[in-house]
Formats: C-alpha cells, structure tokens, sequence
C-alpha cells in the first residue's frame, strides 16, 4: 500500500499535538487522512525507481500486473490490452513505460510508475512481436494481416515509416524475429518469403531496407546474439539455421547447423520453441532441438554442433542465467508442467522441478539469484532460487504467460 | 460405410469436453491466436471454417498438415475428441 506525502508527514506534524486537545479536530483529520487515502489510490504515481520492476501478461483477460522483484509482489493490474495470446513487451530506456504488443495488433503504451495505460493503437489485424531501437526513439511491429513492418515514435505512438513484407511476386509475408540491432537498425524475418531484411532507421523519414532473400524455407522466428553481431533465423520448412553476420552483412546469409531441425523422421511439434530466448553461456549456446527431447550444444565459433542433452519433453524456451553457469529449460504440450536446470560445465541436467501444468516462460532477476516462472495452469507466478533451488515465494495471476523484468531496457534483442 | 448419426459430443463426459475446450483456447490458440483469429496457423472462426468439408478438418487436427507446423494430435486426441473440438470451433464455442 502507498502513502501519500501527506500522510508521511503528518506523523511529526505540530497539528497532531493540537488535535488531542479537540474532538472536532480528530473527525477534521480522519476525514483529511480518508481523503488522501483515496486519492492515492487512482491519481498518484509511485516515487521510486524501476530498476527492480517488471511485467507479466496475463493472456486470456487481456491485461498485464506490474511487479516488485524485490518485495514479490505486483504493484497494479493494468487491463485493456486486447488479446494478449501471444503478447511480448519491451522498455523504454529509462525504465518508466513498457510497449506491449498484442496478438490482435494492439500497440499499448504503459506506465510502470503509474501504473496505467498511456497510449494504446490497434495497428493491424494481427500482430506477433515488436522491438525499440537502440536509441529509445523507436518502436517496431512485425505484423502477421497485413504481413511488414511498422514504426513509430516511442513517445507519441505516432506512425513513423510503413514498411510492407511484399516480395518481387507481388505476395504479401507473415514477419516473425524482429529485433533492433546496433546502428539503429531492425532485423526481421518474412515467413512465408524466406527472407530476412534489415532495416536502417537513422532517418526515420527514409528507412534504408536491405533485403536477403532464399534463406531457406519457413524461417518461423529468429534471434540476435546478446553483442548485436549475429541474426540468426530457424527454419521450419527444412534443417539448418540462416545466420546473418551483421558485421559483414554483405557477405550474406550463411546455412549453419545443416541436421538442426526435425530431421529425416518430421516429429510433431505440439508448440513451436522461443529462439529469442537462446542461450548463450561462455563459447556455447543451447538451443531448443525442434520436435526431439533434446537440448543441442553448439560452439559459437565455429557454429558447429558439440553435444546434446537428453531432456524430459521437446523445449521451447532455453535460457542462460545472467552469468552463464545454468541453463533453464521448459517444455511443449503435454510436458508442460516441468523445467529443468543444466549445467553448462558438466553439460547434465543437475536438476527438475515440477512448478505444475502449462509452464510458459522463465525471467531471471538482473544478476540472476531468483528465477520467476509462469504457470498457466495454476493462475501463478512461482519464484525459486537458482542457488537452492527452492520455491521462495508466488503470487496469484490470472493465467499468466511472458515475464518481462525491465533489465531488458539495456540489452539489445529484448 | 457406416455414418454416425448421434453426436459424438454426447459420448464425452463434461470433464473432457472442458478439458478439450481449454486445448483449443490454450494451446491451438498459441498458433491460432486464443480468439481464433489467426496468428501463425490460420484463422479457426466459424466464418472461415463453415465451407470446408468436416473430414478434411478432423484430418488435419489427427494428422496435421504436412509441410506447415501443424502438427498431428493423434496419439493425444481420439478421432471422437478430435470431431469434438471441430464441431466446437464451428459452433465457435468458447468466443
């Protein structure tokens, strides 16, 4: 609960003697301390910082619950939002307002301080992620009806640039993995055209796009390492990887991991896995096997693969702790109810919990002591210490799925 | 060939069918979007799905659709619970 300055202060107010002395002065200071309380409740705004705050979309109602990483527990519950069925968000560079993007194109706007939504613009029929740019200046949509790409001012929500997915044929393509990249740049991924382009927004009025083309078939989403270098795009239509060097983008785009993929034996994926979520830890990254129960271990020197890691269901998202030393994983229907931790010196999984059905997404806390997991079926938020590994708080949200911490202000891809 | 003429949503408990009806919002509804309007599969309102032959859509839900990530349920869903969740998407149930 909040107090408001007034309330703080009155404490060693001088009128708190005088008002021993008279009746009528307390009813006068009730009244005063009911009126300020209720005032805070719906027009004032927190006074603090928010470096350790952080979001969870709850998908079916369409809203989101502000959160306090360090006193776990959520600070307001915003509603609104749209559909939220598959909803990201990213922050602004201070810290203060999250962008949401929703699955029906929603394009919302909200105040973690304040806990409202500013600003909320329906900017397509459907939509599936967004990004901001380097800067802070820019907000990015990857649409799937009409498929492209969309910017606008980061302050204002205003439209910036327009930037259909319409390739030589005339055909319009469904855009997934789109991130910033350094040099005020957006990456992203047409998913039915099989090519990735790049997105120079220096100039906001003239956006320079360079397009890759016949990077493989059905590129279904993508990542950009932590450094900003490397875009690399998986794809469903065939195994391999795209990997774009953004160092050396006119090299082009490069097929690694050829046996990455479903293989000769096309297994069912029952939900597709997260590469936003890589992990990357030291020379290695892990990435979610698609369709097997397996965790792949590839050297990011060399892009080969080095090893695999037998894991209890096929993963969706694997994700390295801040410094590397475990990596976490969750799982696809109907494995859904356990996350794992590896190891990534001993490359075994060291341990498995079982937080209960419909795990969807893992954050860590900025340096990585506390893990916070969604757990759909149970309408919760779990907390669990990544040293002990016990459960060490949780909190009630309705069907919860992403977990943004506002860290991600400062990181590039997230 | 023999043609069923009850329906097969009578044949399964309320527990199943609720327990069907959570599948289709949660976890079609990751491709499919949870109001069905569509995301990386394609939309499943009654609209879009009213001219198609119901065959042909409980084939698609058992044995998924080849070169696309629509994957087959067979092995998790019976040919009735998978004739349910059509029926329930045609009578947009749940929207």
């Amino acid at each position: 609960m909040r107090l408001s300055p007034f309330i703080r202060r009155s404490g060693s107010h001088p009128r708190i003697a005088l008002a021993k002395r008279s009746c009528n002065m307390w009813i006068v200071l009730f009244l005063l301390f009911f009126f300020s309380f209720t005032q805070t409740v719906n027009a004032e705004c927190l006074t603090r910082g928010t470096g350790d705050m952080g979001l969870v979309i709850e998908r079916a109602t369409g809203s989101v619950k502000i959160l306090d990483t360090t006193a776990k527990t959520s600070l307001f519950r915003i509603e609104g939002l749209g559909d939220l069925s598959h909803a990201s968000a990213v922050y602004s560079r201070d810290e203060r307002y999250a962008y949401i993007f929703g699955r029906d194109g929603g394009l919302s706007k909200i105040d973690l301080l304040c806990g409202v939504l500013v600003k909320r613009v329906v900017q397509a029929g459907n939509s599936i992620g967004g990004a901001i740019s380097q800067d802070g200046s820019l907000v990015a949509v990857s649409n799937y009806t009409p498929g492209g790409v969309k910017i606008f001012a980061a302050d204002s929500l205003a439209l910036v640039a327009d930037l259909p997915a319409v390739t030589a044929d005339g055909k319009s393509s469904k855009v997934v993995g789109l991130v910033d990249a350094p040099g005020q740049q957006f990456v992203y991924t047409l998913y039915d055209a099989g090519e990735i382009r790049i997105v120079d927004v220096s100039d906001p009025a003239k956006p320079e796009v360079s397009v890759f083309s016949d990077i493989g078939r059905l590129p279904y989403d993508a990542l950009i390492t932590p450094d900003g270098r490397f875009y690399i795009a998986g794809l469903f239509g065939e195994d391999g990887l795209a990997l774009l060097d953004l160092w050396q983008p006119q090299g082009g785009v490069q097929r690694i991991l050829d046996n990455y993929g479903r293989g000769k034996e096309k297994l069912p994926v029952y939900k597709m896995p997260h590469l936003e979520g890589w992990a990357i830890a030291g020379d290695y990254a892990f990435l979610p096997a698609v369709g097997q129960h397996e965790v792949l271990v590839v050297d990011t020197r060399s892009w080969k693969q080095v090893g695999r890691i037998a894991v209890h269901g096929q993963p969706v998202f694997v994700v390295a702790q801040p410094d590397g030393r475990q990596v976490w994983v969750n799982f696809a229907h109907p494995r859904n109810d356990t996350v794992q931790v590896i190891d990534t010196q001993s490359l075994q999984v060291t341990h498995s919990m079982q937080p209960g059905k419909g795990v969807l997404h893992m954050e860590f806390t900025p340096r990585g002591e506390h893990v916070w997991v969604a757990v759909r079926d149970l309408d919760q938020l779990q907390v669990y210490d990544t040293k002990s590994f016990q459960r060490i708080a949780q909190l009630e949200v309705e069907k919860p799925s992403g977990i943004f911490f506002t860290a991600r202000a400062h990181r590039t891809g997230l | 060939m023999m043609i069923q003429l009850t329906p097969v949503s009578a044949a399964l408990d309320a527990a199943r069918q609720a327990e069907l009806l959570y599948l289709l919002q949660h976890d079609c509804g990751s491709c499919h979007g949870m109001t069905r309007k569509g995301g990386l599969g394609p939309p499943l309102l009654p609209g879009n799905l009213r001219d198609r032959p119901v065959a042909l859509m409980e084939n698609a839900v058992l044995d998924g659709r080849p070169g696309t990530p629509m994957p087959p349920w067979r092995g998790l869903l019976t040919e009735q619970e998978a004739r349910w969740l059509v029926e329930a998407m045609l009578r947009g149930e749940g929207l």
